[in-house]
């Protein structure tokens, strides 16, 4: 069995399942409830200002039917007077000490402030303190969250404040809402941070009603941008954890980094794992099924580093970091092609379609016997028949480009597999073949007299 | 209002009103969202081909994933104008869902279902989704309102040329109307599909009958050009003593449908015959509450009906007696008591490449029963000949443009026949060949239109 325990920054927790700073995490008694069902640890909603929250507050994303994608919010920090939270907070740790409990908090850009809530903080016995830079409405405009998150300066400035009167790790939570997630995070790190989480939410509108034509969520009439949150924003997550994970400075600190955005099942939770994370957060996913779901987040995990030989969480962390690049460093020589596996396919045709109008024309549909037919049908044929006697697509390989968009239409798993194949050319990169010939990148005659040389054509 | 259960004493069973009600609910709006989103949207797609009147399937599938139900249905009603009866009648099994890309792997889209959702969304809401074409001036009297009469119909209505429809029953509709059992669709939605041809400016009579060829010739003096859809007649006779006291199966599925307190259902009821029309009357007998066998002269391998309806009739607790061939009705007085049949064996295979039954001498033995139904097909078009019209194997016949053998004279749907299934969507398709034809006809120069 996998040993999914975690010393993050000093914080510990017998899983790496935290849930976010959010409604799942609003009161003592949820907090203790989620704890029964198993998770590691919760980052207590954030406490702080005084705030008076409006209904309604969430716009749900459904695609296909499927409901919750992605949640937008309009929520402001937690509702619940600060002593009440407090109280809370230090009740919960006592009665689980072995679990991770942060305390998220905001208050006002003022030094005095962040003095005041950190020694109440660390009067609760919580095991660490969560910097709240992420608010993107709401919060923002009375200058707290993203106002501060999306300022270096002001993110700086806010950490020392606080790390330099408290002995609890800190970690900073930075606002994807920037343009160099870099930026903020190396602010945090010289303003001392002692750890980072991301993502919180992107500044986002979900919807119109095309019935009242208002925006969702409708408050009174009004609408305005809320924080999106869920499945949806995970690949955006994934990219700034590897853009952290990969930044120099970041590294040198060695600052442990919580990972969340989109984290619905132990294969979300795996991604972020190898891409550096060594804790994670939930919330959406808790919003919509319930806290039950670490269950399998954590059997799931567990049976996945088994099967991997994995022994501890700190044998996932990071091990496909390796392989992120940039786009210079890429072997411009690796060639694939999609192949057919006729044994699947079900021939729908959509590989056919999407190459056909949107890549490079390089499917063919192929008869019985080997001959190329176009798409149509005898109108004097009918019947369940007509499926047997289905020309089946075909790759023309010296045609393809291997752009992959058919293997990501095709609805059969695995049936389109994209296949390395020997290009002929010598592996080079694009940072080496402009360094070879600079003019390559400026000039369109450099560039065709180089592929013509090379035997590389794009038709 | 009158109960109609006040006189009867407590403790009868009564048919349940759900045992007569559509086997198959509608689609909730979220089981339909579901279920298109589970469609592909396939290029050039099977189901669309294996479809006899060729709708777009995945367009109008992935039209209901977007909510756009009236695009929807409007898809569907152009390639189909009886869409609706189609969604109900169609052995989907055998057309568009057989051929569907997820038979592979999984199960195939409930096309059929979702077609309906589509058009009754429409037709419930009386949404008129086409007009008339411009007058042509051209005037054109199709014969008969089933299923190929009204899309001949339609289809001429929607390119201008004005219609009139004639049809010898009161209601119209053909065999959806007074054929097809509630189970499978309701008398509403056939009715509806009338109105909307009528909603095209088609001019419906009902109880009109064309009887002969003077009939025909004023019809032709009047009109530029004549559809005739008239459909089979009734159940054909067998020739075996005590016959009178059959009743035929059409007419008990008409009595369930248009005059259910007309109907007259025994407590054993023996359905002779195993072909579609058959597992209907069966299933009619069957929900009345009669224990029911059905007699067939060869085995279940060469059934007619669909292996989904014979299923379907199993399962319906329906009994089988196959290898047996009714020989006479055994009645006391005019009661009837028995069904006297004779044991069959299979022989060599005869010109429809089914084994031929033979008798096997001395095998008599009685079914009892106290109602005999015969379902064995109909009867070919007594009309055609009336007409004098060029025959196909006693069907109609027509070339591929639907054209028969006296000139201006077209025909479609069941009367046509001679080979392949008779089925609602193939008449309409008949029904739409016919107005392409015609419609060439008469748009064409005039020199070059007669004939
Ligand atoms: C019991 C039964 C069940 C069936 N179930 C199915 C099924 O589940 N699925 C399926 O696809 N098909 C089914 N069919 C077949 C389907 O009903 C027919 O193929 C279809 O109705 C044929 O359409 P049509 O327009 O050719 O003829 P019909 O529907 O028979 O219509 C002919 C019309 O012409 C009228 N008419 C006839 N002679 C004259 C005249 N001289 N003057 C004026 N009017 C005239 C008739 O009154 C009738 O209204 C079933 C048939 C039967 C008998
Ligand atoms: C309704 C809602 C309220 C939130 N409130 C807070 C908050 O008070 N403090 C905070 O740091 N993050 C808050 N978040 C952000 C989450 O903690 C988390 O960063 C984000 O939802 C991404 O994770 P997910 O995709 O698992 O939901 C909130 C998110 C949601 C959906
Ligand atoms: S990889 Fe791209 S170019 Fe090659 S067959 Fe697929 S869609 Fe066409
Ligand atoms: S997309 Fe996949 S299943 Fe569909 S035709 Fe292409 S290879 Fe076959
Ligand atoms: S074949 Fe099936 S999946 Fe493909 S378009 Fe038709 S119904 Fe949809």
């Amino acid at each position: 069995m996998a040993d999914l325990s975690i010393d993050f920054a000093g914080i510990r927790a017998p899983n790496p399942f935290w849930l976010a700073s959010a409604p799942p995490t609003n009161s003592g008694h949820q907090i203790h409830r989620a704890f029964e069902y198993g998770w590691g640890g919760a980052v207590w909603k954030t406490i702080g200002a005084p705030v008076l929250n409006i209904s309604n507050r969430y716009g749900g994303l459904s695609i296909a039917g499927q409901r919750l994608l992605a949640i937008n919010n309009v929520e402001l920090i937690s509702d619940r007077p600060l002593d009440v939270n407090l109280r809370e907070i230090a009740e919960v740790k006592r009665m689980w000490p072995d679990r991770a409990v942060i305390v998220s908090a905001m208050v006002d850009a003022d030094p005095q402030a962040w003095r005041d809530i950190v020694m109440k903080i660390e009067d609760t016995g919580a095991d660490g303190i969560e910097l709240n830079y992420g608010c993107p409405q709401g919060m923002s405009e009375r200058g707290m969250g993203a106002a501060v998150g999306q300022v270096p300066e002001m993110c700086e400035l806010n950490t020392q404040w606080v790390t330099s009167i408290t002995r609890l790790p800190v970690i900073v939570k930075l606002t994807p809402n920037i343009t160099h997630i870099t930026e903020p995070a190396h602010a945090a790190l010289a303003g001392g941070a002692t750890a980072l989480s991301l993502i919180n939410t992107i500044n986002s509108v979900m919807k119109i009603d095309l019935d009242t034509l208002r925006i969702t969520p409708n408050i009174g009439g009004r609408g305005t941008h809320g924080g999106y949150a869920g499945p949806a924003v995970k690949p955006i997550a994934l990219n700034m954890l590897a853009e952290l994970m990969t930044d120099a400075r970041v590294r040198a600190s060695g600052v442990p980094i919580s990972g969340m955005g989109g984290i619905v099942t132990w294969r979300d939770a795996a991604e972020f794992l190898l891409l550096g994370a060594t804790s994670l957060q939930v919330c959406t996913a808790a919003m919509h099924y319930g806290y039950r779901i670490v269950e399998d987040m954590i059997d799931g995990l567990s049976n996945w580093m088994d099967d991997k030989g994995f022994a501890t969480i700190y044998d996932v962390a990071g091990r496909a970091l390796p392989q992120t690049s940039t786009f210079g460093e890429l072997d411009l020589s690796y060639q694939a092609v999609a192949r057919i596996d006729p044994d699947k396919c079900i021939q729908c045709n959509l590989c056919y379609v999407a190459c056909n109008d949107t890549a490079h024309q390089c499917i063919d549909l192929v008869a019985d016997g080997g001959v190329r037919v176009n798409p149509g049908f005898d109108v004097r044929a009918n019947g369940r028949q007509v499926a047997d006697t289905r020309p089946q697509p075909v790759v023309r390989e010296p045609d393809c480009v291997g752009c992959a968009l058919c293997a990501n239409v095709c609805p059969v798993d695995g049936c389109i597999e994209m296949v390395s194949v020997p290009s002929g050319r010598e592996s080079i990169t694009w940072d080496q073949l402009t360094a070879q010939r600079p003019e390559v990148a400026t000039s369109w005659d450099a560039m065709m007299a180089y592929r013509k040389e090379q035997g590389i054509d794009i038709h | 209002m009158t109960d109609a259960t006040a006189h009867v004493p407590p403790n009868t069973p009564v048919p349940d009103a759900n045992l007569f009600a559509e086997t198959y609910m509608p689609l909730t709006p979220h089981e339909a969202t579901v279920e298109a989103n589970r469609c592909l949207y396939c290029f050039d797609a099977p189901c669309l081909q294996a479809c006899p009147t060729h709708i777009d399937i995945p367009t109008f599938i992935r039209k209901i994933s977007t909510g756009n139900l009236r695009g929807s249905a409007r898809t569907i009603l152009e390639a189909n104008f009886l869409g609706g009866t189609c969604a109900r009648v169609c052995p989907v099994q055998e057309l568009c869902e057989g051929a569907c890309v997820l038979n592979a792997e999984d199960k195939p889209i409930a096309i059929g279902r979702l077609q309906r959702y589509a058009v009754d969304h429409v037709q419930e809401r009386g949404v008129q989704l086409f007009q008339p074409g411009p007058a042509t001036g051209r005037r054109v009297a199709v014969v008969g309102s089933g299923p190929a009469g009204l899309s001949a119909a339609a289809e001429l209505a929607k390119l201008g040329h004005a219609v009139t429809l004639l049809e010898k029953r009161e209601l119209g509709g053909g065999l959806s109307t007074y054929g097809i059992i509630v189970l499978r669709e309701p008398v509403e939605v056939s009715l509806r599909e009338v109105e909307a041809v009528r909603a095209l400016g088609v001019d419906v009579q009902t109880q009109r009958e064309l009887v002969g060829a003077a009939d025909l010739d004023v019809l032709l003096a009047e009109y530029d050009a004549v559809v005739l859809a008239v459909g089979l007649g009734a159940v054909p006779a067998m020739g075996m003593p005590g016959e009178e006291y059959v009743l035929d199966g059409l007419q008990l599925i008409e009595d369930s449908k248009v005059s259910p307190d007309a109907l007259q259902v025994g407590r054993r009821v023996a359905v002779i015959g195993a072909g579609n029309t058959a597992i209907d009357a069966a299933t009619i007998a069957r929900r009345h509450g009669a224990d029911v066998t059905m007699v067939y002269r060869r085995t279940e391998a060469e059934m007619t009906a669909y292996r989904h309806e014979y299923e379907f009739a199993l399962h319906e607790g329906i009994n089988y007696q196959f290898l047996t061939q009714p020989v006479r009705v055994v009645t006391e007085g005019d009661t009837v008591t028995g069904l006297e049949c004779v044991r069959m064996v299979l022989g060599v295979p005869d010109a429809s490449g089914r084994p031929s039954p033979r008798p096997l001498p001395g095998s008599e033995f009685v079914i009892p029963c106290d109602q005999v139904i015969k379902a064995i097909g109909q009867e070919k078009p007594a009309l055609a000949v009336a007409l004098g019209l060029e025959l196909d194997h006693g069907y109609i016949a027509v070339d591929g443009g639907m054209r028969t053998s006296i000139p201006r004279v077209y025909a479609g749907g069941d009367c046509v026949r001679a080979r392949g299934t008779a089925s609602t969507v193939m008449a309409v398709q008949d029904g739409k060949y016919a107005a392409a034809a015609i419609h060439e006809q008469l748009s064409a120069p005039k020199e070059a239109a007669h004939g």
